[in-house]
């Protein structure tokens, strides 16, 4: 049995690995996919203390290093459900099923889809949710961008300057992102806003030829004709499978305050999928610092 | 067998005139996720040789990028005997790698 077990080796588990490795408690860290987490598509990070500039990967791996290094077990397997059992705490995995006297859910958060037939078979034929990642595709082309926040309005400027034409397209008649990018949009010329709207069909063949909009206003329907689409509807916490053990909110976040604390004794929450007010990579890095010392103090108490 | 460099010039020999299927990795050095999925594709080649894993940096090699239609990476490909077969766009972990090109 583990002390700690943390779910998700992102900024937030893998902080929280190194804070709990400090107060010498085992640990180990379970990770689906590779460490990292969303950091990892962001080429350069200018806004996390001590580096100007530091890449997504260098950081992940720098963090990935320390993580290791103060002693941290690393097994790359998804944790599919976590249980109580006679005050213990278990991880069970395709593979095995782990013990623990505390858990630190650090899952992080995936984007949001807009739900539509042949949405996820599309992607990378023309559907794409990071348009920093995937905006050299292209170039002289014509996209859409879906979505009214903050990520939707520096996608569309960002296209703006590769694409022959992005249409813009938001389900409400105002932004909810900063008025400055919108007003940033308005000046570039080749934006074209399409309000009270909704996509609701994808044209494709072989790859995404066109989609049909339409106005929630007069229900009209238009095509447009497009290379590519990006969707930027927000992001959903990856939390489903923890559900039965500790209160979420309706959005699905594990409801917990600055302490890190959820619903269940012993379970903690750290990063992107906690209820909380910026989620920033300075922000997930300091959940990771207090759940995994709220752990330490909780495992003690026993 | 490490992972292969990949070309335009050297594309036909080593990917559709294979004898063996060939898992071709389409990736760039700003690519996060591509880094960070570079190590399983390592391991994987390393010790086999039931098929070979190629590695094509899509901004020195747009033309390939442009003829597959690759329009968001990571993405891998695999070629049986010159015909694509299988494909996934973005981090995936190392079983779900070896299953698309063993599967």
């Amino acid at each position: 049995m583990y002390d700690i077990i943390v779910i998700g080796a992102g900024p937030a588990g893998m902080t929280a690995a190194i804070y709990a490795r400090r107060a010498a408690k085992s640990v180990l860290v379970l990770e689906a996919l590779s460490y990292g987490g969303q950091i990892l598509n962001t080429p350069d990070i200018e806004n996390y203390p001590v580096e100007a500039h530091i890449s997504g990967f260098d950081f992940s791996t720098k963090v990935y290093e320390q993580t290791k290094a103060l002693g941290a077990e690393l097994v790359f397997e998804k944790a599919v459900e976590l249980r109580e059992e006679n005050g213990i705490k278990v991880v069970i995995t395709p593979k095995n099923r782990y013990e623990a006297k505390a858990v630190i859910l650090a899952t992080g958060s995936e984007n949001r889809k807009l739900g539509l037939a042949d949405e996820d078979t599309l992607v990378g034929r023309g559907i794409s949710y990071c348009a920093t990642c995937d905006g050299n595709f292209y170039r002289k082309k014509v996209v859409a961008v879906v979505g009214g926040g903050n990520t939707a309005l520096e996608d569309a400027l960002y296209l703006a300057d590769l694409a022959e034409k992005v249409y813009l397209i938001h389900r409400r008649d105002s932004f909810r992102g900063e008025e400055t990018s919108v007003e940033r949009l308005k000046e570039k010329g080749n934006v074209e806003f399409v309000y009270n709207a909704n996509v609701t069909k994808l044209i494709a063949e072989k790859r995404l030829k066109a989609i049909e909009v339409t106005d929630k206003v007069d229900g009209s329907v238009r095509t447009i004709e497009l290379n590519g689409l990006f969707i930027a509807v927000g992001r959903v916490p990856e939390n489903q499978n923890f559900a039965s053990l500790v209160q979420l909110d309706d959005a699905g976040y594990v409801m917990a305050g600055e302490d890190c604390h959820t619903s269940c004794d012993g379970v903690f929450v750290a990063g992107d999928n906690r209820t909380k007010a910026l989620r920033q990579l300075v922000t997930a890095t300091a959940d990771g610092a207090m759940a995994a010392t709220e752990a330490a103090k909780y495992i003690n108490s026993l | 067998m490490a992972v292969i460099e990949v070309t335009k010039d050297n594309f036909e020999a080593e990917v559709l005139q294979s004898e063996v299927p060939v898992l071709a990795d389409f990736n760039a050095e700003w690519c996060g996720p591509c880094k960070s999925m570079r190590p399983m594709l390592d391991e994987l080649a390393e010790g086999n040789a039931d098929y070979k894993i190629v590695s094509i940096n899509i901004d020195d090699e747009d033309e390939l990028a442009e003829d597959y239609d690759v329009t968001s990476i990571p993405c891998l490909v695999v070629f049986k005997g010159g015909e694509e077969v299988n494909r996934s766009v973005g981090l995936i972990p190392r079983d779900a790698i070896a299953a698309l090109v063993e599967g």
